[in-house]
Order: structure tokens, then C-alpha cells, then sequence
């Protein structure tokens, strides 16, 4: 009854502030005013709707919390944490994504593909970023320098001395993690709003360079003719090809997957979330905080670098344009949006943020307002992202039973 | 007995405050400390000084681990401090929140352990042996503690007391030679408190750590303690055994007469 009585409140107020833009209008031929009731009654409904389903949502949601406690005060698991949690469930999905993976470049067209290739590529930036933001807890904005970074040095080591995509792939990645280390020293210091300026900052400045430095990276126009990723030198055509980006794309994935994982739940990882749990407390207990932050910057520009070596192979053409802070915002969007240091979170929001808009582009007008909407949304109902990180429970049982036996 | 911590004329100035004024201190193999003292003496800032979260303004901080060199310590990393063998706990507790309490412990084991990225990833036998080597100590600590069974538990959700002795297994996980401990009783009811007390004679007597602590609960004080040093304004005011402490004329006065006798 309370949200009832709220909703007309809020309906009413609506009515009121948009009554000189939709209700009076000024007919300047004939010289008189028309009202326009009917307008004002539609606003009066939808915003009663709206405001109605808000508020119940908003309700929902504290219900839910005080429900997930069982008598014990345990959590009860949601379906999308078992999900992630029974091994049984846990590998039977593995496999059909995987299948569906292998099958895919077969059953779409090249275009298709070619933007799967992309979603793919954010999903390992956004794995890359995961670790700088998500586990250790540094913002990033400037994230995309990196992958710019990686993307101009197989461009340029391409173009100039003709190395190959499988020779590069590594150099991009080092080069990456090297800048990343670059850009860590002089922010060991900073937190929070500083940190966020001098990220933002860096990324600016390397798209400038970018474009500025027209003796080596041919300014705004681009390199152009890079190399494809190539097979023992075997002969590809224009699809053979992009299949073949396609599945090379998908191995990087999981190699990513694979390497973060390890990672994470490693004496590094962990140095990793210590950090971002409590800087001080960090640091009393032992943990170099100047060569894990360094550590955690770099190893998250080398994912970058990887990405961005790709990215230039599969375009063939790389300019400035491909490394604005937009990009940036996406792969920060789909950190925050997938759940901090959560794997599976990063790559269901990365497919979902790139996917979308290539396959909606009839609303493509209003695509940075339906970001913008979604972000606000899950900030107020899922704060911690679509799949909340889930941490490994570790194998007590062992142990415990040498207590046992001892007493 | 050697002298495992030998503080010299330490100063700290904040400004124009002078926190800590040219306090010397000395903690000896297998002893108890107590640094106690009204609000605001300047005891915390003393233990940040020692551990290296300040740099002091002047002094000496020697430290003497058993079986190696002499070293001074002003100035250097917390971390690096840490890892001479002196480990301590915070006055608003410092946990890990959003990590499991066997974690918790387990970052304390990070100075001690070698794995890097690339070992890490490969997860080879050295890896795998020291990482289960790290739960099984850190497990063993929070049963010390009488935590083992919400081993499972974010930091976050452990009662205050708990988080109190989740703190100090936190600390004992980077083998320290001296235990730090900043108002562990702090916010305990007196049965906690009463557990706390034998805790920490359990782990001095046990784990080979020697330990001194800032308290404010002086009946635990005067229980554990071998010897007691009292500030007041920065400055030292009184050292000595409890006996003498109690019967300190100085010390009644600052503490106007109440706490020492209860
Ligand atoms: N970082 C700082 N900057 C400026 N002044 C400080 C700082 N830290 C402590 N002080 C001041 O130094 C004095 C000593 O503070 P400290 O925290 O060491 O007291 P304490 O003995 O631990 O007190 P309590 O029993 O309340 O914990 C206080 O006057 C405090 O305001
Ligand atoms: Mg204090």
C-alpha cells in the first residue's frame, strides 16, 4: 500500500513537470493554446508502472537477502552458484560450450565469425583487466594503451622486417607487460581518484602518440597489409583463414582461462587480493606491496598485448581509431558488469557487450544509453556483478581427521 | 637471556606533535612486554615506529634475531621487517574481509614461501608441496587459535573476538621470533578475555615467539606480563615488574589511582 500511495506521488509529479512540454502547445497560426490532456494521462500511468515495478524490484531484493540465511545463518546457494560449484553440472556445461565452440565457425558466415573473433578478443582483455582491477583491485582506465601497444608492435614488426604472427605473438605480450611496468612505477603511490587520472592519462597519451608520430606509426591513416596469422606457410583463403583466426581465438581463451585460474588461486593471487583487501595490512604481513602492484599491472598489459598482436592479424589494418578510450570503458564495463575476479562472469558480459550491439544495430542510437542504463541497474541490484566471484573451497578434510586421531 | 629487540631514544614528531619522545624499550628471549598507558600516549605510534609504518623522526630500533646478525631497522619496508622475524597485529583490526580466514593466514605465509608466476602456472611438484605445506601450517595456527572450524568463513562475518584471534594466527603464520600485539583484548567480553590471556602465555610458551603487547585491560597486564613499561605524553614514564608498576607512584597518578588495582 505504501509503494501504492509512493507511485501516485511519483506519477503526479511527473505530470506536473512535464506538463508545459507535452500538455500546453502554442498553435502559432491559428493564434490559440491546445491542451493536450490525453498526453498527460499517458504520463501518468507509465510513470505509475514504473515507478511501481521499481519499487517492488527494490523490495524483492532486500527480501532475498534477508531469506538466503538458513536457521545456521549459512547462505543458500543460488542456482547460479551451484551452477559453478558441482563439479557434475560445472563440466557438463564446459563440454557443451565447447562443442558449441568447435561447431560454430561451420555453421555461420564468415561476418559472423569475424565478430565472434572480437567478442573473443575483449573476453581476454577483459580477463587481462580482471586481474589489475579485479584481483588486485588497481583501476585501470587507460588499459587500452596496452592493447594498442601490442596491436602496433606486430604491426610494425610485420610491416617493416616481415617477422611472423606466431613470432610477434610473444613479443606483444612482453612488450605489453614491459609498458605495464612503465606505467606501474610512477603510480605506486597513488589510490583511488589519482590513480584514475593518471590511467586515464597514460591511455590518452598513447593514442596520441599514435597518431601524432607519423614517422613510425603513420599517424591517422594506419598501417595497413598486416599479415594474417599463417599455419606452417600454408596457403589460406579470405574464410579458411578467419576460421582459422577463429579457433586460434578460442585457444587463446582458454589458455587465458587456464593461466588466470592457476594463477589465482596461487601464493600470487592471493598477494594479489591482499592488496586490494587492505593495503596496510598487506604490507605488515610481509608481502612487498611496489613489485606486486608492478606485478599485477604488468601481467595484466601482457593479456593486452596478446589481444592487441591478434587484433592487428585479424584486421589486417590498425589505426588510432581502434584504441580511444571507449574501448577502454567496454573492457572496464564488462569487468564490473561480469563480477570482480569471477572468470565466468568476465566472459559471459564480454560476449554479451559485443555481441549485442553488432547483432541490435537498429537501436544503435540509443546504445550508450542502454549502457549506461544497464550499468545503473546492476549497480543498484547486483553491485557485485552478474556472477559473483566464487573462492575456492580448499580440501580441510585430511587435515581434520589428523586431529582426530591424534586426540 | 639475549635481547631480542632494543629500542633506543626513539622520537616521533607529527608536525609539530611529538608523539613518541626518545622512549627506549627492550624485549628479551621468551619474555611478555606490556607498553601500557592513557589514551592517546602514543603507544600505537611507538609499534608503527617498530614496524616500520612510520618512519621515526629520530633513535634506534635494533633488532637481534637469535642465530643472526644485528640489524637497525629505522626506515625500512614493513614488509621487509616482517621478514626479519617481527610480526604484529592492529588496534582497528586490519583483516582481509572478503577472504576466507584460512586465506588469511595463509597470506601470512607469503614471505616464506618462494612460488612466483611462472611456478605458479605450472603448478609443478615444488609448487604443489609447498602450497598444501602452507594450508597445513595455516591450518594448525587457527586451531591454535580455536578457529579451525570456521576455517571456510569470510573475515568479515567472524565475530569481533574472533577477528581478534584470526589476527594474531595471522601474524604467528610469518614466523616471527617477537609477537606484536596491539590491544588484542580490546572490545572482549571478560570471558574472551580471560581465554585471550592464556592464548598468548600458550604461544609464548609453545611456539618459541616472544611477545609485547599494548593493553589497556590491566588485569591481563598484570597477570602475563614480565615486565611493564608505562607512557604517558610520548614519554616514559615508569618500566619495571608488575610489582613495581602497581606500587608506582607515577603510574597511580596517571591512571589516577583506579585501573592499577583492579
Ligand atoms: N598519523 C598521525 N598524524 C598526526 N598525529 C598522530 C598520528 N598518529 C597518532 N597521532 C597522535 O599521536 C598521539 C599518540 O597517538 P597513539 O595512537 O599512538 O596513542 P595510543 O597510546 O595508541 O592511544 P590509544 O590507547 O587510544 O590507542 C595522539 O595525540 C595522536 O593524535
Ligand atoms: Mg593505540
Amino acid at each position: 500500500m505504501q509503494s501504492f500511495k509512493k507511485s501516485v506521488f511519483v506519477a503526479l509529479w511527473f505530470m506536473f513537470l512535464t506538463f508545459p512540454l507535452l500538455v500546453v502547445r502554442v498553435n502559432t497560426l491559428k493564434g490559440e493554446v491546445e491542451w493536450r490532456w490525453m498526453n498527460m494521462l499517458w504520463v501518468g500511468i507509465v510513470f505509475f508502472i514504473l515507478s511501481y515495478v521499481w519499487r517492488a524490484a527494490l523490495e524483492r531484493k532486500g527480501q532475498k537477502k534477508a531469506n538466503n540465511l538458513d536457521e545456521d545463518g549459512e547462505e543458500i546457494l543460488g542456482f547460479r552458484q551451484r551452477l559453478f560449484q558441482d563439479p557434475v553440472i560445472y563440466r557438463k556445461v564446459i563440454a557443451a560450450v565447447l562443442i558449441a565452440a568447435v561447431i560454430f565457425p561451420f555453421v555461420f558466415s564468415s561476418y559472423q565469425i569475424n565478430i565472434m573473433v572480437l567478442a573473443l578478443i575483449f573476453v581476454v582483455l577483459g580477463l587481462g583487466l580482471n586481474i589489475t582491477v579485479g584481483l588486485a583491485g588497481l583501476l585501470d582506465l587507460g588499459y587500452v594503451a596496452f592493447f594498442g601497444i601490442g596491436a602496433y608492435s606486430y604491426a610494425l614488426l610485420n610491416t617493416l622486417y616481415g617477422w611472423n604472427f606466431w613470432f610477434c605473438l610473444p613479443i606483444g605480450g612482453l612488450v605489453g607487460a614491459l609498458f605495464g611496468v612503465l606505467l606501474g612505477f610512477p603510480i605506486l603511490r597513488l589510490r583511488g581518484d589519482y590513480l584514475a587520472i593518471v590511467t586515464l592519462g597514460f591511455g590518452s597519451i598513447a593514442k596520441i602518440v599514435f597518431e601524432n608520430w607519423d614517422g613510425l606509426f603513420k599517424g591517422a591513416s594506419g598501417i595497413a597489409n598486416i599479415e594474417r596469422p599463417g599455419f606452417f606457410g600454408l596457403e589460406m583463403s579470405l574464410e579458411q583463414s578467419t576460421i582459422y583466426t577463429y579457433f586460434l581465438m578460442v585457444l587463446m581463451v582458454i589458455f587465458t582461462v587456464f593461466v588466470v585460474n592457476r594463477l589465482k588461486d596461487s601464493r600470487i593471487g592471493r598477494a594479489w587480493m591482499a592488496l586490494r583487501e587492505d593495503e596496510i595490512a598487506c604490507v605488515a604481513m610481509g608481502i612487498d606491496m611496489a613489485r606486486t602492484k608492478l606485478s599485477a599491472y604488468a601481467f595484466g598489459a601482457f593479456w593486452a598485448g596478446l589481444a592487441g598482436v591478434i587484433f592487428s592479424a585479424r584486421n589486417t589494418y590498425i589505426n588510432p581509431n581502434s584504441f580511444t578510450f571507449m574501448e577502454s570503458a567496454i573492457v572496464l564495463s564488462i569487468v564490473v558488469l561480469g563480477g570482480m575476479g569471477s572468470i565466468i562472469g568476465v566472459i559471459i558480459a564480454a560476449l554479451a557487450l559485443i555481441l549485442m550491439p553488432e547483432y541490435l544495430r537498429a537501436f544503435a542510437d540509443y546504445r550508450m544509453l542502454a549502457f549506461g542504463g544497464i550499468m545503473v541497474l546492476m549497480m543498484i541490484f547486483r553491485p557485485q556483478g552478474l556472477i559473483s566471484d566464487v573462492r575456492r573451497k580448499y580440501d580441510l578434510s585430511a587435515l581434520q581427521k589428523k586431529k582426530e586421531a591424534k586426540t | 637471556m639475549s635481547v631480542l629487540l632494543e629500542v633506543k631514544g626513539l622520537t616521533m614528531d607529527f608536525g609539530g606533535l611529538r608523539a613518541v619522545d626518545s622512549v627506549g624499550l627492550e624485549v628479551r628471549q621468551g619474555e611478555i612486554v606490556a607498553l601500557i598507558g592513557p589514551n592517546g600516549a602514543g603507544k600505537t605510534t611507538f609499534f608503527n615506529c617498530v614496524t616500520g609504518i612510520y618512519t621515526p623522526t629520530g633513535g634506534d630500533v635494533l633488532v637481534h634475531p637469535p642465530g643472526k646478525k644485528t640489524r637497525r631497522i629505522n626506515g625500512l619496508k614493513p614488509n621487509v621487517i616482517t621478514t626479519t622475524g617481527m610480526a604484529r597485529t592492529f588496534q582497528n583490526i586490519r583483516l582481509f574481509p572478503n577472504m576466507t580466514v584460512l586465506e588469511n593466514v595463509m597470506i601470512g605465509r607469503h614471505c616464506r614461501t618462494t612460488t612466483n608466476i611462472i611456478g605458479a602456472v605450472l603448478r609443478g611438484k615444488r609448487t604443489r608441496a609447498q602450497e598444501r605445506e602452507t594450508i597445513e601450517k595455516s591450518y594448525r595456527l587457527l586451531e591454535k587459535v580455536g578457529l579451525a572450524e570456521l576455517a571456510g568463513e569470510f573475515a568479515n562475518n567472524l565475530p569481533y573476538g574472533a577477528q581478534r584471534r584470526l589476527e594474531i594466527a595471522r601474524a604467528m603464520a610469518t614466523d616471527p621470533f617477537l609477537l606484536l600485539l596491539d590491544e588484542p583484548a580490546a572490545g572482549m567480553n571478560p570471558q574472551e578475555t580471560h581465554e585471550l590471556d592464556a592464548l598468548i602465555v600458550r604461544i609464548r610458551n609453545e611456539g618459541n615467539m616472544s611477545i609485547l603487547l599494548i593493553e589497556h585491560d590491566m588485569k591481563l597486564v598484570m597477570n602475563i606480563s614480565d615486565r611493564i613499561y608505562v607512557m604517558e605524553y610520548g614519554k616514559e614514564i615508569a618500566k619495571g615488574t608488575p610489582q613495581e608498576i602497581r606500587n608506582n607512584p607515577k603510574v597511580i597518578e596517571a591512571y589516577l589511582g583506579e585501573e592499577v588495582h583492579a
